[in-house]
């Protein structure tokens, strides 16, 4: 197993140098750190030269980089967890109308094409997918709170 | 009055801006990319909004996400500061368009002064000096010498299609520039397959000079005096000072009234500066307006004790400018150093990074305008600027004696900055005598 202090620096150089991907080897063990886009949590896959099968972890959102989506992130509780996070800045809605059920809520399966909420900003309703699989495990903002860039919307436990 | 100002910007004009909110009861809303996370600026502010990711076009320049953090925290204003988008006319339309009063000038007025064509018609009504030279190709040389009597020598011949100074002649007079013209059309012709030249005024010593105004949206306009910004480094200004020093009282009377004349006739709101050029019979030749608060602005605070940024909010907010031209007088003199995170030793390379020491000077008549601090990590998605050192004094004499005192007792570490080159240029003969223009900064560099 990676040393974690290692993969925190990987983290930390990532995000101060705005990096996506960053893709590290030697003999023993390769390790993959991708970020979906620079906000978000980074997505760590590690590959142990000798396994074929690689996992891919999420590291909860205090953990690693610091972000404004660590409000919804309470540490342990959300280990294992992946954030859906907010790509964008206005006003959060967990459903199409106010006498309308909700998008999703704790439970719900969702595919990266799942439509998990509406964010309006500028008079426009804007749908946002999930960009994961999974199934809902917390909605971390209340239906009409405003959102910021980068914000966890939802957390969800990959599968 | 405004109920609460979002700030499109970060860094010093961002806190700039907070502060004079602040002084005016205002509340404040700071927009911020993830690279600024941390920045010091935003633990003033009333409420932050991350807006996007550190490249300014995905964050700073995103007028949608801008608009909608205005939404969701009620701002009814936006100050854009400098930079970014506070000259984008559309973004203003923008803001109108949803209700949000933009602090600066309409849509009409920035476009208009913003457009050079447009500009230098304006200019030309209102008699502010603009650029002479002819307007398209000469094809006569007896044509070529009629214009370059009306504008004065010397003049500069240059080929329509040219570049990399082939095709180029300076003429001092009439033979020189006779002669200069055959040799400019036949190597334009060798060196392009055209041999079009044109003629234009040439300075050869020229000084930066520009005019701080105010406007507001009732028909008043003033100026708050000059600035020299002489010393420069590819175009970026290093040091900026008020008054300009040496120039005619009534030279300079003329040129800053005729800038307060053109943003009176643009129907401008809120400041504006009209930068110049200035040659050594002292005439002056405008340049461009900068439609937005500058950089530099805190010289002119400190010579007039008008707040600038506060006047800016105060006239886009309906007010009356709060003082007549005859009401605003000069005292003394100011002199600012910017403090960049660049290594001068190493070419100027930027230091983004932590900075671990930060001892900033004090004492009277010295104001630091910065949102850096020990502690703070220098993102390298921006410009280097980390601070603006200011100080007053009686005279310019003792105004370059208090800088170079704040100047060394300035620790910053372990990243470098431009502060061992203010100390240098503090001392260069020909700032001291006011002997500069706009290319002396290179040449020294040079040696």
């Amino acid at each position: 197993m990676i040393d974690i202090r290692k993969l925190k620096e990987l983290v930390r150089l990532m995000v101060e140098n705005d990096l996506v991907e960053l893709d590290i080897r030697d003999e023993q063990e390769q390790v993959t750190v991708k970020r979906p886009n620079s906000a978000a949590v980074p997505l760590i896959a590690h590959h142990p030269m000798v396994h074929a099968p690689h996992a891919v972890l999420a590291a909860p959102a205090a953990a690693t980089a610091p972000s404004p989506s660590s409000a919804g992130g309470s540490g342990s509780a959300d280990a294992g967890l992946v954030p859906i996070e907010c790509p964008m800045v206005g006003t959060f809605y967990q459903s199409p109308g106010p006498d309308k059920p909700p998008f999703v809520s704790v439970g719900s399966p969702v595919g990266p094409d799942t439509v998990v909420c509406l964010v309006e900003a500028m008079k426009i309703f804007n749908e946002i997918k999930a960009g994961v699989s999974g199934t809902v495990e917390r909605v971390v903002v209340k239906s009409g709170e405003a959102v910021e860039f980068g914000q966890a919307l939802f957390m969800v436990r990959p599968g | 009055m405004f109920k609460r100002i979002l700030i499109a910007n970060r860094g010093e004009i961002a806190l700039r801006v907070i502060r004079a909110a602040k002084e005016l009861g205002i509340g404040t809303v700071c927009v911020y990319s993830t690279a600024d996370r941390d920045g010091p600026w935003l633990e003033h502010a009333d409420q932050k909004v991350c807006i996007g990711p550190p490249p300014a076009k995905d964050s700073y320049l995103r007028i949608d996400r801008i608009i909608a953090a205005a939404e969701i925290t009620h701002a009814d204003a936006i100050h854009p500061g400098y930079g970014f988008l506070s000259e984008n006319a559309h973004f203003a339309e923008v803001c109108r368009d949803c209700h949000i009063q933009f602090i600066g000038p309409s849509p009409e007025a920035m476009s208009q002064l913003g457009d050079k064509v447009n500009c230098k018609r304006l200019a030309k009504r209102t008699g502010t000096p603009v650029f002479p030279g002819t307007d398209g190709a000469i094809e006569e040389v007896d044509e070529a010498v009629r214009v370059a009597h009306e504008i004065g020598f010397p003049v500069i011949v240059k080929a329509s299609a040219g570049g990399g100074g082939r095709g180029m002649r300076i003429a001092r007079d009439e033979s020189q520039l006779r002669e200069g013209i055959e040799t400019a059309q036949r190597e334009a012709l060798a060196a392009f397959g055209n041999g079009a030249v044109y003629v234009e005024k040439f300075l050869e010593h020229a000084r930066h000079f520009e005019v701080q105004t105010l406007g507001d949206n009732h028909g008043n306009a003033v100026h708050l005096f000059e600035r020299d910004c002489s010393s420069q480094r590819r175009h970026q200004k290093l040091v900026e000072e008020a008054p300009a020093p040496g120039v005619d009282p009534e030279k300079r009377r003329r040129v800053c009234e005729s800038a307060a004349a053109l943003i009176r006739a643009a129907k401008y709101c809120g400041a504006a500066t009209c930068e110049f050029l200035m040659d050594r019979e002292q005439n002056f030749y405008m340049l461009e307006v900068n439609t937005r608060v500058q950089v530099e602005h805190p010289v002119t605070e400190m010579i007039t004790g008008v707040d600038i940024v506060k006047t800016m909010i105060r006239a886009a907010a309906g007010e009356t400018l709060p003082f007549t031209q005859d009401e605003i007088s000069a005292k003394g003199h100011a002199i600012e150093c910017r403090i960049n995170a660049e290594d001068p030793d190493r070419g100027f390379m930027p230091q983004a990074g932590l900075i671990e020491r930060w001892s900033a000077p004090s004492g009277p008549g010295i104001r630091l305008d910065s949102h850096a601090r020990a502690g703070y990590r220098i993102p390298p998605n921006y410009d280097s600027m980390i601070g603006k050192l200011i100080v007053h004094g009686a005279s310019r004499d003792a105004a370059i004696a208090k800088m170079k005192d704040a100047l060394k007792a300035f620790e910053i570490g372990p990243i470098k900055t431009t502060i061992p080159l203010h100390l240098k240029l503090m001392d260069h003969p020909d700032f001291r005598n006011a002997t500069f223009d706009i290319h002396f900064v290179e040449r020294w560099l040079k040696k």
